[in-house]
C-alpha cells in the first residue's frame, strides 16, 4: 500500500501566555495566571460557548487550541467519523484531580469529578465539533513525537481517518503546554502546508520553548 | 429569590450570565438555560452547602429544579422541616 | 486484509476470582462479587454495595510478589499480567520484541488518598512516596519492570474503555510488526476517590446492580485487572498451545453528546459495534455472543440497548453484562470482558446477566439469565464506553 501524503494543514501553540497560529502570535496576554489567560482568551477571541467556563484548566487548554486550529478550515467537509483526535500529555488529569479531592474534605463537586480524566477534554472537542472518529489519550513522561507521527500516520494510512487533530495537552498547577496539529491525509499541499513527519511536529513543539 | 440566583450563577459558573438575565419561572434545562444533568448535582450540592437541604432522590430533581421559584419554595417548605 | 492477531494467554483477577480458573467457577455457581465494603474505609461503608478483591494488599503483594507499600492498582494489574505471561507459555519471550500496553484511570490514587489524610491532619506528616506512583503512567512502568518488559510500555487513559483500547492498540503493533508480542489490558483499585466521585453523580445502586432490568438504579463500582496476551501468526505457530481466539475487529468511536452521558441513540456505540463488524468481514447475524458495556446505570443501558436494537433488528444474539457479577471495574472492565469473551469462544460458554427480571420497556429483547457451556460460540462482541464519549469494540473469533 503506498503512503499518503499526510500533511500539517495547521498548528497552535498555547505556551508562556502566549497562542501561535501556524507559528504567528494571535493573543498574547504576559503576566496573568493561567485562570485569567484563559478566560482572556475566550474574551479576546469572543466565542460564544458559555460551556467552556464549567471546563477544567485542561480542557479549556485542549478546547480552546482545537477552536482557533480549525477556524478557516473546512474541516466540516469530511464525515463526522472521518475525524479523529489523539492527545497526549505527562500528568494526566491530576491538576483536577487534586482539586476535586480538595472539594471532598466538604461535599464533594460532581461538576469537577466529571473532569477527573484527561480523555474528558476530547470529549469536549468532539462535542463542540461533532467528531465521532477515533479518538484516544496517551499518558507519556515527555512529549513523544516519534510515536504521535507513526500512530497518527497509521490511522490516515489504512483509512481509519481522513483527517486527525493530534498533539500535546499537559497542565500542572501553573505549567502548561499545548501543541495542536490538524493532519489531512489528502491534504491540499498548498503553498504553506508542510508534510506531516516526526521532525515537523517536534520543530513545532520545541518551536516556542522557553 | 435574587441571592438564589447569584448562588446559581456562581455554583454552576455561568459567567456571562446576570442574575437579572434569569426569569423567575424561566425554564433552568434544556431550552431555557440549558443546564445539563452535571448542573442538577451541582445544584443538589447548592441546597446542601447553602440551605443544608439534602435532596437523597435524584428522581425529584426535575421537578425541584424547573425554574428559580420552584427551587424557592422546595428552600422555604423544607427550611421549615428543620425548624 | 491485514494478518490476524491472535490471543495466546489471558489473566485476570477481580472480585469474583484471583485467576481465570476462580472466575469461570464463579460463573458457574452464580455467585456475583458485590458484598459490603471490607478492604477500603469510607463513610458509605454500610450504604453501598461494591466489588472487591477479597484480599489485602498484603496478600496481593504476595501474589504479585511486590511490596505491600506500593498502589493496590499495580499489585492487582501485576498479578493478572503474571497469570497471562505464564499462560502464553512463550519460548524465548527475551528474543522477541514484547510490549506492555497497560490501561488505568485512578492510578495509585489509593495511596495519594492516604497521603493527602495525613498530610491534612499534620502538614509535616504525610509519607511522600506515597505520592510518587500517583499518575497513571508510573503504575505501567512498575509492572512492566516486574515483568521485565523493556521493548515497548505506554499508558492509555480514556475512562472506563481504556483496557479495551489497549488491547486494540496492542494488536496493531503487531500488525504493522512493531511488535512480536503484547501484554496489553488494564487495571483500577477501587479508591475512595471514584466512590464518592461515582456517588456525586447519582449513578451507585445501594443494592446490587440489575443492568438492562427497566427496575436498574445504577452502577456498583468493582475493581480488578486483566490482561491478554496478544501474538502474531509467526508466533501462534510456535506454541505448544493453541490460541484461544483471534481478535477479528475493533473499533473506536465518539459519542459527541455529554463528558458523562450517552446521547439518547447511543450513536458512539453504534458506530463502534459497526465499524468492528465491518472490519472482521461480519453481519450482525454471525454473531454469537454480546459481552455488554451493561453498567446498570438507567443512561447507558438505555443508549447501548438503543444502539443494538438500531444495528441488529429483529435477530438478537445471546447477551448478558458480566458487570452483574464483577461490578464496575472502570479502567480495567474491558480487558476483564475480553478475557471473559476469549473464555465464552475457547469454552463455548454464555455468561448469564443475573438478578434481570424485567424487560426495558424501551427494548425488544432480554439478556440471557442462566450459564450456558458446551455449544459453539464462534464470534463475540464486547462492549466498553466511556466518559468523554469514548465508545470502543472488540470483536473475538473462533480460530
Amino acid at each position: 500500500m503506498a503512503e499518503k501524503n499526510a500533511y500539517i494543514s495547521a498548528s497552535c501553540v498555547i505556551s508562556n501566555n502566549t497562542v501561535y497560529k501556524n507559528k504567528q502570535v494571535v493573543f498574547e496576554n504576559k503576566g496573568a495566571v493561567l485562570p485569567d489567560f484563559l478566560t482572556s482568551v475566550y474574551q479576546h477571541f469572543a466565542w460564544k460557548y458559555p460551556k467552556y467556563y464549567k471546563m477544567d484548566n485542561l480542557s479549556k487548554l485542549g478546547w480552546a487550541a482545537a477552536e482557533i486550529l480549525l477556524q478557516g478550515s473546512d474541516i466540516e467537509k469530511y464525515p463526522p467519523e472521518d475525524v479523529g483526535l489523539i492527545l497526549s500529555n505527562a500528568n494526566a488529569s491530576l491538576d483536577t484531580d487534586t482539586r476535586y479531592f480538595e472539594t471532598t474534605k466538604d461535599i464533594a463537586s460532581p461538576a469537577l469529578f466529571v473532569y477527573t480524566l484527561p480523555n474528558i477534554t476530547t470529549g469536549e472537542i468532539c462535542i463542540r465539533h461533532k467528531f465521532k472518529g477515533e479518538n484516544a489519550f496517551f499518558v507519556f513522561e515527555k512529549f513523544d513525537p516519534g510515536f504521535l507521527h507513526q500512530y497518527v500516520n497509521n490511522l490516515l494510512n489504512n483509512d481509519t481517518l481522513q483527517a486527525c487533530i493530534c498533539g500535546w495537552v499537559d497542565v500542572l498547577q501553573e505549567d502548561y503546554k499545548v501543541l495542536l496539529v490538524l493532519v489531512e491525509s489528502n491534504g491540499n499541499a498548498g503553498n504553506t502546508a508542510e508534510r506531516f513527519t516526526k521532525e515537523n511536529i517536534e520543530n513545532l513543539y520545541s518551536l516556542h520553548n522557553g | 429569590m435574587s441571592d438564589l440566583k447569584k448562588q446559581i450563577i456562581e455554583q454552576l459558573n455561568l459567567q456571562d450570565i446576570k442574575p437579572e438575565d434569569i426569569g423567575d419561572d424561566q425554564p433552568l434545562f434544556v431550552d431555557g438555560l440549558g443546564l445539563d444533568s452535571i448542573d442538577a448535582l451541582e445544584l443538589i450540592v447548592l441546597l446542601q452547602q447553602h440551605y443544608k437541604i439534602k435532596l437523597s432522590n435524584a428522581e425529584d430533581g426535575p421537578k425541584v429544579f424547573k425554574s428559580v421559584r420552584t427551587i424557592a419554595e422546595y428552600i422555604t417548605a423544607h427550611q421549615n422541616q428543620v425548624a | 486484509m491485514s494478518a490476524p492477531v491472535f490471543i495466546a494467554g489471558i489473566g485476570t483477577i477481580s472480585a469474583i476470582g484471583k485467576n481465570v480458573a476462580e472466575s469461570m467457577d464463579a460463573f458457574r455457581n452464580g455467585k456475583a462479587g458485590m458484598e459490603a465494603m471490607r478492604y477500603l474505609d469510607s463513610v458509605h461503608k454500610n450504604q453501598l454495595p461494591v466489588a472487591e478483591v477479597k484480599c489485602s494488599n498484603e496478600e496481593l503483594a504476595a501474589l504479585a510478589g511486590l511490596p505491600a507499600h506500593i498502589s493496590r492498582t499495580a499489585l492487582l494489574s501485576a498479578i493478572a499480567a503474571k497469570e497471562a505471561l505464564k499462560d502464553a507459555a512463550i519460548d524465548q519471550l527475551s528474543s522477541l520484541k514484547v510490549g506492555f500496553i497497560s490501561a488505568n484511570t485512578v492510578g495509585g490514587m489509593d495511596k495519594t488518598e492516604n497521603f493527602f489524610r495525613s498530610f491534612l491532619a499534620d502538614n509535616k506528616k504525610g509519607k511522600l512516596k506515597n505520592v510518587v506512583h500517583h499518575e497513571c503512567g508510573s503504575i505501567t512502568e512498575l509492572v512492566a519492570d516486574k515483568l521485565g518488559v523493556k521493548h515497548f510500555i505506554s499508558t492509555i487513559s480514556t475512562a472506563c474503555s481504556s483496557s479495551a483500547n489497549a488491547i486494540f492498540f496492542g494488536a496493531r503493533m503487531i500488525k504493522q510488526q512493531m511488535l512480536d508480542v503484547a501484554i496489553a489490558g488494564g487495571a483500577d483499585a477501587l479508591t475512595k476517590f471514584t466512590l464518592n466521585g461515582f456517588n456525586t453523580l447519582m449513578i451507585l445502586d445501594s443494592e446490587y446492580c440489575r443492568p438492562f432490568d427497566e427496575s436498574r438504579k445504577g452502577l456498583n463500582l468493582g475493581e480488578g485487572a486483566a490482561y491478554v496476551v496478544l501474538v502474531s501468526e509467526r508466533i501462534a505457530k510456535q506454541l505448544a498451545k493453541k490460541p484461544y481466539c483471534t481478535l477479528s475487529g475493533y473499533c473506536n468511536a465518539n459519542d459527541a453528546y455529554h463528558q458523562t452521558a450517552s446521547s439518547p441513540d447511543g450513536i458512539g456505540s453504534f458506530l463502534a459495534m459497526e465499524g468492528a463488524m465491518k472490519m472482521a468481514g461480519l453481519q450482525p447475524s454471525d454473531i454469537d455472543y454480546i459481552n455488554l458495556h451493561g453498567t446498570g446505570t438507567q443512561n447507558n443501558d438505555i443508549a447501548e440497548g438503543t444502539a443494538i436494537k438500531r444495528l441488529f433488528a429483529p435477530v438478537y444474539p445471546k447477551m448478558s453484562s458480566t458487570k452483574s457479577f464483577t461490578g464496575h471495574t472502570l479502567g480495567a472492565s474491558g480487558s476483564i470482558e475480553a478475557v471473559f469473551s476469549a473464555m465464552s469462544i475457547q469454552q463455548g460458554i454464555i455468561y448469564p446477566n443475573l438478578r434481570f427480571q424485567n424487560q426495558m420497556k424501551e427494548l425488544p429483547f432480554t439478556p440471557q439469565t442462566t450459564y450456558i457451556d458446551n455449544i459453539t460460540v464462534k464470534h463475540v462482541l464486547s462492549n466498553s464506553f466511556g466518559f468523554g464519549g469514548n465508545c470502543s469494540s472488540l470483536l473475538f473469533s473462533k480460530i
